[in-house]
């Protein structure tokens, strides 16, 4: 069985068992990534580009092994969107890349529905790596795959997601498909993290850490961007680590046995505490694993190879 | 030559409605309107049994990108636009580059309207020189030259003192000052309406704020000076309710609204629509429906086009990098004529919204059937039904939302002073 779908550029239109079909496949994969030669012939022939219009470290990375691992060849094609050249759109850049007989393009945008754009204008098969406050599709099947493999059922989860949600793919892609797996998500921020009408989408919001974080299985931070402090979204950073920062006994307030995630990169100090980054119940550098998996079990479903 | 227009159903709102016939004399103005009049020896007619016989539709709120992004639309191409749409009168915002905030440029404006010899078209004069909001720009030259009001249109003066100045200054020249009510501290950024769509799909929004708070600080600002105000392309419930509540109270305010916000709603954004993204941003379906409520007690007296032409280029890149507007002057019309059809607005009220109110807003000597007035007059087909094929518009653009609609209401002939200047079918503008 495949997926029956040209792109993955969202997870808000995507069925249950499109997920879970995605996360098996990745279970296939994980122990690929666990054997001494780490390579499989899946995608021998095929060609993917990595198109990243953002910088991006762990992402481009996470995918070009993924990539690598299922022998196809990988090309990298980075560049600040202001330097593309001037008239030049994204769509012709992503012909000209096509032209090249690309099969799979990985696309980074800095504009919400770049993807989407791209996708239509193109026969490749486009992947979503993150298009401006959209979506991160893949960072979020990533946290699926990792508290499903720490033996958390969604069913009932409760899920804390802590930051500026307004300005967050990671956050939109796991909102769709936690609440769509039917867990509780609570959303926990200041106001003016949060975007208008979020509620609709059939969250809680609390605007109180300690009340927000009581007797969830997951905490989720969202990493805080530090350059906003001058667009009146928190006045200090220094109160913002106090109001929402995620400290040893804050994680007391959640279920004994609650995981602590973060996609990365993380502002030490600032949105997590050190020792809770390092802790137990720290999962943050699992995620990064499973994010190989992850993406090799896409590009796999993607290329027409599932 | 003399014309006449025979057997057609003349609208000539407030004035009169009902079937008659319309001499032109060779003046190029209107003679007689009714029946059982001499008609003189020689005269061209032309059959209008079964059809709308107009004053030639105003619209005070075009962009027609001369001098500077001839690329988008000239004045010609919009010209040629606005008469295959009926319009015979256009007002042209100064966002052009140079800006027309001064009498060199409204006088290039001014002939090259004049040149292309299609409609009439007016320039609106910048309030602040450049439009960058601080220095009042040379009103009284540029209404001495020939702009019949004075806005700066897409950047909207945010300083509200120099907005008391204009509207002070500008009751010297009896000019109405045109607000383009946003907030650009609220709206940075944004590129959508902000609701549950911009939140599904990560796109900065507009907060409809944006323009309520601009719209009451107008409102407040002609109260204290008694400026003429015009309210260019309201779009929210809030502004709809407060230009009510101001005209209660006797403020001097007309409101215009485009046929956009009142037909399409945000959810087109969904697909990260392009064609759908403008400014203001297309609301919410309540929002809608307070439009067409304004419309139909008369809060909003004015339909305008806000007709924005972009090249298919600029269109195509994503949607927050996308320019913000449509093309509007060649589907306006029967987008008007569905609120008839929807039981929003009686013929009349229709045709007075593009015709007499819109005349009224700025003062100008348009719109009108009367004995005497300059000849513009649009004949249209009121039940003729056309499918919207931007491939066949007269503007440079085809950025419309409208593709493939089936609408209503085609415009035969448009008349501009007593000299045909489109006939449909024919090859012409």
């Amino acid at each position: 069985m495949g997926l029956k779908r040209k792109d993955l550029l969202s997870l808000a239109p995507l069925s249950v068992d499109e997920i879970a079909l995605i996360l098996d496949t990745a279970d296939s994969f994980k122990e690929v990534t666990g054997r001494e030669i780490k390579k499989v012939p899946a995608l021998r022939g095929k060609t993917v580009v990595n198109l990243f219009f953002e910088p991006s470290t762990r992402t481009r990375t996470s995918f070009e092994l993924a990539a690598k691992r299922l022998s196809a060849d990988v090309i990298n094609f980075a560049q600040s969107s202001s330097s593309v050249v001037k008239g030049e759109t994204l769509l012709d850049t992503a012909r000209n890349i096509e032209a090249m007989q690309a099969d799979i393009i990985v696309l980074r945008h800095s504009s919400a529905g770049a993807a989407e754009t791209l996708a239509r204008g193109v026969r490749s098969a486009v992947i979503n790596a993150g298009d401006g406050w959209h979506e991160h599709p893949t960072q979020a099947l990533l946290d699926l795959y990792t508290i499903r493999e720490r033996g958390l059922r969604f069913e009932g989860l409760r899920v804390a997601i802590v930051g500026d949600v307004s300005h967050s793919r990671v956050a939109r892609s796991n909102i769709y498909a936690l609440t769509k797996l039917g867990a509780e998500v609570r959303l926990i921020g200041p106001a003016t993290m949060m975007p208008l009408d979020i509620r609709q989408l059939g969250v809680q919001v609390y605007y109180n850490m300690d009340e927000g974080l009581r007797g969830v299985n997951v905490i989720m931070m969202l990493r805080l961007q530090l350059e906003r402090q001058g667009r009146a979204l928190f006045p200090t950073i220094r109160e913002y680590a106090r109001l929402y920062g995620l400290t040893a006994e804050r994680v007391k307030l959640a279920d004994a046995g609650a995981i602590v995630m973060h996609p990365g990169p993380i502002n030490r100090g600032v949105e997590i505490a050190p020792d809770v980054a390092d802790s137990l119940s720290s999962v943050i550098l699992d995620q990064v694993a499973n994010g190989v998996a992850v993406r090799m079990g896409i590009l796999y479903l993607m290329s027409g190879a599932g | 030559m003399p014309i006449l227009i025979k057997g057609g159903h003349v609208v000539d709102p407030g004035r009169f409605s009902g079937r008659g016939d319309v001499l032109i004399d060779d003046k190029g103005t209107i003679a007689a309107v009714g029946s059982g009049f001499q008609v003189p020896a020689g005269c061209t007619t032309i059959d209008a049994q079964g059809l709308l016989v107009l004053p030639g539709l105003v619209d005070l709120h075009v962009h027609f990108r001369e001098p500077g992004f001839e690329y988008k639309e000239t004045i010609h191409s919009g010209s040629a636009a606005a008469v295959a749409g009926g319009f015979t009168t256009v007002c042209c915002m100064p966002n052009t580059n140079p800006v027309n905030d001064n009498q060199a440029v409204t006088e290039f404006m001014v002939e090259r309207g004049r040149l292309a010899g299609l409609a009439n078209v007016l320039p609106i004069g910048a309030i602040t020189k450049g439009s960058e909001g601080k220095e009042l720009a040379e009103i009284g030259d540029l209404r001495r030259s020939g702009c019949v009001a004075i806005s700066d249109d897409g950047r909207p003066v945010m300083n509200s003192l120099v907005m008391r100045r204009a509207m002070e200054y500008a009751l010297a020249f009896d000019l109405t000052v045109v607000d383009h009510c946003e907030d650009l501290h609220l709206a940075e950024g944004g590129c959508m309406n902000e609701g549950l769509v911009s939140t599904e799909l990560g796109l900065p929004g507009i907060p409809s704020a944006a323009e309520d708070v601009m719209v009451a600080r107008n409102l407040s600002l002609s109260e204290l000076t008694g400026a003429r105000l015009h309210l260019a392309h309201i779009s929210t419930a809030g502004s709809v309710r407060m230009v009510r509540e101001a005209k209660a109270r006797g403020i001097r305010v007309t409101a215009e609204a485009c046929p956009h916000h009142f037909t399409l709603t945000e959810s087109l954004v969904r697909g990260y629509n392009t064609h759908a993204k403008m400014n203001p941003p297309l609301r919410t379906g309540e929002d809608v429906r307070a439009i067409k409520e304004g419309l139909r007690d008369g809060t909003i007296e004015v339909i305008a086009t806000d007709h924005a032409p972009h090249a298919t280029q600029e269109k195509q890149q994503d949607f927050t990098e996308a320019p913000f507007g449509i093309v509007g002057l060649e589907t306006a019309l029967s987008l008007t004529l569905g609120l008839v059809e929807e039981g929003v607005l009686t013929l009349e009220q229709a045709v007075a919204k593009l015709t007499s109110a819109p005349a009224a807003a700025f003062g100008l000597k348009k719109g009108t059937l009367a004995v005497g007035a300059d000849a513009d007059l649009t004949i249209v087909d009121q039940h003729a039904q056309w499918e919207v094929d931007p491939g066949k518009f007269r503007s440079k653009s085809r950025n419309t939302p409208f593709v493939g609609w089936k609408v209503k209401g085609s415009v035969k002939t448009t008349i501009v002073g007593g000299r045909v200047v489109y006939e449909a079918g024919s090859a012409g503008g």
